[in-house]
């Protein structure tokens, strides 16, 4: 009805972001609100173990053929011969699509290069003969059944005229490039001479880490099912980006946009992987090409070949401190492998941008070139990796002062934003730690490493600070729909890739708009609802909250105003009013109530509808916002064999207000399980002769499993952060940061050896 | 996958009789490896004879022996409570490998037969001895950290992946084969060949035998056995080294007698002989292990990423005759 506008944010009563709180903050007691942080189980539950909830490649299609990828086998070149005669004979083959008769499309665009831009890379997709990584779809094949394009697919035979590739990041390297930014930020900030102080400094740490390549393994694999009506295009993706996934297709083949309709109702992990690859493309095309639907469902190895993962690192951290623990040099430096067609350099210097106090700064970062596969996000791209080197570089200043480690950050931490100046909005590190130490029984460490043992066991402690931005996206909006009956759906084009949002969302309009957590539906998943955001840097929910803040703003306006003079309401604006117990009640005065099923009836309503769009970020703009958090680890190392076994972990939280105890200690211990596996086990066997992927499986590429992960204990301060929507900071991400860090300052207090490479596998401590 | 048509064998002339000359007949046990090799298109049989349907007990010999069906589950070989009383290390080896889902597929002339976790091998686009003689090897100068410190060649460096066979190569067992020529009975320890120049050829089976039982002739020393596995994590993943061992202890705590294999070394389970040898009438002390884990390993050489295995094979030597020697073993 009314979308947001600057006039608007100034009337009163309204969020202003950066200026005024959100008003669910200063709520207290109004039934609904209680549900908010209570531990609901997911509402998708029940839909999940029953089998009933559809994923992407579940849905039935009249005429439905299926997809298989063939992949090149050569880093870069030419394809000079590409035989499908074979495949095209198998049984069951409905078409071969190649370069050669795949439909014209334009390329895609790299993500945030424009509204619709939702590429990892701005290849063009089989659309010539040139290859540009190993393991880059050279062929799609239909079939009746996925038996048959399986192995129609594994029958096409291609030949090529294979050109120079840059495989080796040793070779890379040695032509490193700078980006113009990072993300939007300054790819080099110095504040005074980081060198020059840090030659100078009493003591001094020097070292380089290093972190290795990680490929995606989301249970679900990617999959789409496509099907066209004429010039309409609907997609059932696994996604965490639809309307971007819906606009680029639209602009990949030439459509308008309301034509491409694109839903993701459930999502079996996302993670930063599930967004838009060359399969939903390739389905869309071969689908236009045999007029039929597709689904196409990549094998474990084809999300290896063509989905990226995150990127190798080399980092430098060098801390210059004076004896008595206070930074005078703080430097962090390094180099990432990227493609020249993307945009996710692995930004490992942000952490460094706001955690600790420094007399003079430098951090830079830069690129080397290779021949491979677009990187792309993955949990915490930067802050994991960035953490990793920071603060193990930490710990062993800690242990070159003979500080205690938690006792150097009291002494580092700092009143505001070191590089930016800015204030936090909200800041909690040094309680966290507190809190995080005592549970853990942190007194019981020894300052010394190698001091306790159980038989070959040496057994060690460690901590690490873990932290991730704050980030709010523009440009989503909400609908608010409510029924005669005191039903209300909220509706908006967002993404529950099995971390709760749905749930917490519930929470969070219930408390809200004062209504039972039974009345409240929550729309999402289809591009046909309000345009909503990405899921994507522990986003989602604030912007979420950000639209749903603008739509009860018109929605309690559009009230008042049916209410008319005949309502204890009469006179009041939204200033003077609050959403409570089904209804509006004036904030001071108990007696002015009336419900929303009043206001309908009398107002001969049968439904209010109301959309509305997120105010811009401005607290982005006027705060550092940041989630915090402490990591403890316990290690035990085989003496004999160098084997890690993490036996005790603790993380303690300050992300903001939680919405939901359940569904947020869930995603704090998946990220640290994803951390241990960073720690310990995950690495893509990257072959520097052929760029090619070998342990593209997951009996080879190893993530943790039951064995490998102890009991974790989830701690948080639950503390609001005043200038976030709901007071709530986002927390998918933060688990996995410093849970690197920690594990392998608990390996250094077990057995005296810092191993500065990931993963810490056993023959780097025998 | 290719197309293939599939058979069920109720017994073992029957099997023997399907698959008879017939190259591209492959035998069927609980299909975890085969099938994965064949949605690899590794493997790209055009018959599976499925012997599931072969004798499966686990019967005690008058001798005091054990005689199993190669269609037994790893699973339930590993529960059987004669083998865990008597070959406690067999029963280990087993429970370290895989998942509890795939051993509850697996059968013991499977696991038995399984084929290398090379990569390589695994990736129809890199160039493999073993699954196109003259190719070349890819792991030789590549990822080789799971790959052979002994017994391996120029043509191929991988090792056979079973942690049951390493148990199986300690206790001297015998496998059982039945095919077009008759039956006839192999030592485990011989079953399986070093890769030579001829790494396809994994085994002395000729074409159409069949693994119809093993047998596992008695060992009272063996009560006292036990398995160490060391790998990348706690579970689920494949040995970089193992060792099986049985230890007799003589009074005056010197070694009457000692089996010990390893696995994750060779392209074959590896039976230690010559550490056996140089223990006999030893003192059970590190002293001795360690020698004896020289002996063993003395002709071991590293590949690019797996030098570590060395020292960690006799390292995990050293410690499972250690943990052998005292009171609870
Ligand atoms: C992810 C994963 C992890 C694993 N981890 C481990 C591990 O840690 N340790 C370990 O030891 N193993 C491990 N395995 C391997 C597992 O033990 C084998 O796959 C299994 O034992 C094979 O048995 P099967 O009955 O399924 O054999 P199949 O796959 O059916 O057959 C394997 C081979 O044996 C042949 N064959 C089967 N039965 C007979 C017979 N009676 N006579 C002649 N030929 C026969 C088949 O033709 C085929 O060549 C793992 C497997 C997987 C998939
Ligand atoms: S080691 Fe053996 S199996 Fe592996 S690539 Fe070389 S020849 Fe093939």
């Amino acid at each position: 009805m009314s979308a947001h506008s600057d006039a608007a944010a100034s009337r009163p009563g309204r969020w202003q972001p950066a200026v005024t709180q959100d008003p669910l903050l200063r709520k207290h007691g109004a039934q609904g609100s209680g549900a908010l942080g209570q531990p609901v189980s997911r509402i998708e539950g029940p839909l999940k173990v029953q089998g009933k909830a559809r994923f992407a490649a579940e849905f039935p299609y009249e005429g439905l053929c299926y997809a298989a990828l063939a992949f090149s086998t050569i880093p870069r070149g030419r394809i000079t011969a590409l035989d499908t005669a074979a495949a095209e004979a198998a049984p069951g083959v409905v078409l071969v699509m190649t370069h050669r008769n795949a439909p014209r499309m334009k390329a895609p665009s790299l993500m945030m290069s424009s509204p619709t831009a939702a590429g990892a890379s701005d290849l063009p997709v089989m659309q010539t003969d040139e290859i540009h990584w190993n393991g880059q779809p050279i062929a799609v094949v239909l079939a009746e059944t996925q038996e048959q394009a399986d192995y129609a697919a594994s029958l096409v035979t291609a030949g090529y005229a294979p050109l120079p590739a840059v495989t080796s990041f040793d070779e890379a390297r040695k032509t490193p490039r700078q980006l113009d930014n990072i993300l939007g930020q300054p790819p080099v900030v110095e504040i005074g001479d980081a060198e020059g102080a840090l030659k100078g400094a009493a003591v001094q740490v020097d070292q380089i880490y290093r972190t290795p390549r990680h490929n995606h393994n989301a249970i679900e694999l990617h999959a789409a099912t496509v099907a066209w009506t004429g010039d309409e295009l609907r997609v059932h993706d696994a996604s965490q980006l639809l309307d971007l996934t819906a606009g680029q297709l639209a602009d990949i083949f030439g459509l308008e946009a309301d034509k491409v309709r694109v839903s993701s109702p459930y999502v079996g992990g996302g993670f930063g992987g599930k967004c838009l690859w060359d399969h939903q493309i390739l389905a869309c095309a071969a689908a236009k090409l045999a007029g039929r639907p597709v689904r196409i469902m990549l094998s474990r190895e084809g999300v290896f070949r063509i989905v990226g993962g995150r990127t190798l690192t080399e980092q430098r951290v060098a801390l210059g401190a004076s004896a008595d623990g206070r930074l005078d040099a703080l430097i962090h430096t390094g180099i990432a492998a990227m493609t020249a067609h993307n945009s996710c350099p692995e930004q490992f210097t942000f952490p460094t941008r706001h955690l600790y106090a420094a007399k003079s700064v430098r951090l830079a970062q830069e690129v080397a070139d290779m021949d491979m596969l677009a990187n792309t996000f993955m949990r915490a791209p930067g802050e994991s990796v960035g953490t990793f080197a920071l603060e193990c570089a930490i710990d062993e200043l800690a242990d070159k002062l003979g500080l205690d480690p938690i006792e150097l950050r009291r002494r580092i931490e700092p009143e505001k934003d070191p590089t930016s100046g800015k204030p936090f909005s909200s800041r909690h590190l040094i309680d966290a730690y507190e809190k995080g130490a005592e549970r853990f029984g942190w007194e019981r460490r020894s300052k010394a490493p190698r001091q306790r043992r159980d038989g070959e066991w040496l057994i060690g402690m460690g901590c690490a600070t873990a932290t991730y931005p704050y980030h709010r996206f523009p440009g989503g909006a909400a609908r608010i729909r409510l029924t005669a009956g005191g039903q209300v759906t909220v509706s908006t084009a967002v993404h529950d890739m099995g971390m709760g949002t749905a749930t917490a969302q519930v929470q969070h309009i219930a408390a809200r708009l004062g209504v039972p957590l039974d009345n409240v539906t929550f729309e999402y998943g289809d591009t046909t609802l309000p345009r909503g955001v990405i899921a994507g840097g522990s986003t989602q929910t604030a912007s979420i909250g950000g639209a749903v803040i603008a739509a009860t703003e018109v929605f309690v306006e559009e009230l008042l105003k049916l209410a008319g003079n005949d309502s204890p309401l009469a006179g009041l604006s939204l200033a003077d009013v609050e959403t409570r117990d089904g209804g509006i009640g004036h904030r001071d005065d108990a007696a002015r109530f009336e419900s929303y099923e009043s206001i309908l009836r009398r107002a001969g309503r049968g439904e209010l509808v109301c959309e509305a769009e997120a105010p811009p970020p401005a607290e982005m703009e006027a705060f550092s916002m940041h989630s915090y958090g402490a990591q403890f680890c316990e290690v035990r190392v085989s003496e004999i064999t160098g084997e890690v076994r993490v036996s005790r972990f603790l993380g303690s939280f300050d992300a903001g207000r939680i919405l939901n105890a359940k569904t947020a200690t869930s995603q704090f211990k998946g990220g640290i399980i994803m951390g241990i596996g960073l720690a310990l086990t995950e690495e893509t066997n990257f072959d520097p002769r052929t760029g090619r992927i070998v342990n593209a499986s997951l009996a080879d590429y190893h993530v943790p499993v039951q064995m490998d992960v102890p009991a974790i204990e989830i701690l948080y301060t639950d503390i609001p952060d005043p200038q976030a929507p709901m007071g709530a900071r986002g927390i998918g991400e933060i688990g996995i940061t410093g849970v690197g860090a920690a594990v392998a300052n608990a390996v250094y207090n077990a057995t005296g050896k810092r191993i500065r490479d990931l993963p810490i596998t056993l023959d780097k401590l025998m | 996958m290719n197309p293939f048509s599939y058979e069920r064998a109720a017994d073992a002339a029957a099997a023997i009789g399907l698959a008879k000359g017939n190259a591209a007949a492959r035998y069927l046990g609980g299909g975890t490896n085969l099938v994965d090799l064949m949605r690899e298109t590794v493997e790209r049989p055009e018959m599976l004879v499925d012997v599931t349907g072969l004798p499966h007990g686990i019967e005690p010999r008058a001798d005091g022996g054990l005689l199993i069906g190669a269609s037994a589950t790893n699973t339930a070989l590993a529960a059987d409570s004669h083998v865990r009383t008597h070959y406690p290390l067999l029963a280990r080896a087993i429970l370290a490998g895989a998942s509890a889902q795939i051993r509850n597929m697996a059968t013991v002339g499977g696991n038995i037969l399984q084929r290398t976790r090379c990569r390589y091998f695994y990736d129809t686009a890199a160039a493999c001895n073993k699954r196109e003689p003259g190719a070349g090897c890819d792991a030789r100068d590549g990822f080789n950290r799971y790959h052979a410190i002994l017994g391996a060649s120029p043509a191929c460096v991988a090792t056979h992946p079973s942690d049951m066979c390493v148990a199986l190569a300690a206790l001297d067992a015998t496998v059982h084969l039945d095919g077009p020529d008759g039956p006839r009975s192999i030592a485990l320890a011989d079953l399986h060949r070093l890769p030579g120049d001829r790494p396809d050829i994994e085994t002395e089976l000729k074409p159409g035998e069949l693994i119809a039982a093993v047998e596992i002739p008695p060992l009272p020393f063996a009560r006292r056995s036990t398995y160490r596995k060391v790998r990348d994590r706690a579970s689920y993943a494949f040995a970089l080294v193992s060792v099986a061992a049985a230890l007799d202890l003589a009074e005056d705590g010197t070694v009457r007698d000692v089996r010990l294999a390893l696995g994750g070394v060779a392209h074959k389970p590896w039976r230690a002989s010559a550490a056996e040898a140089a223990l006999k009438g030893r003192p059970a002390n590190p002293e001795s292990f360690r020698a004896a884990a020289e002996v063993e390993l003395a002709a071991a050489t590293g590949l690019r990423d797996n030098g570590f295995k060395i020292e960690l094979a006799k390292r995990t030597i050293v410690a499972v005759l250690g943990d052998l020697t005292g009171d609870e073993a």
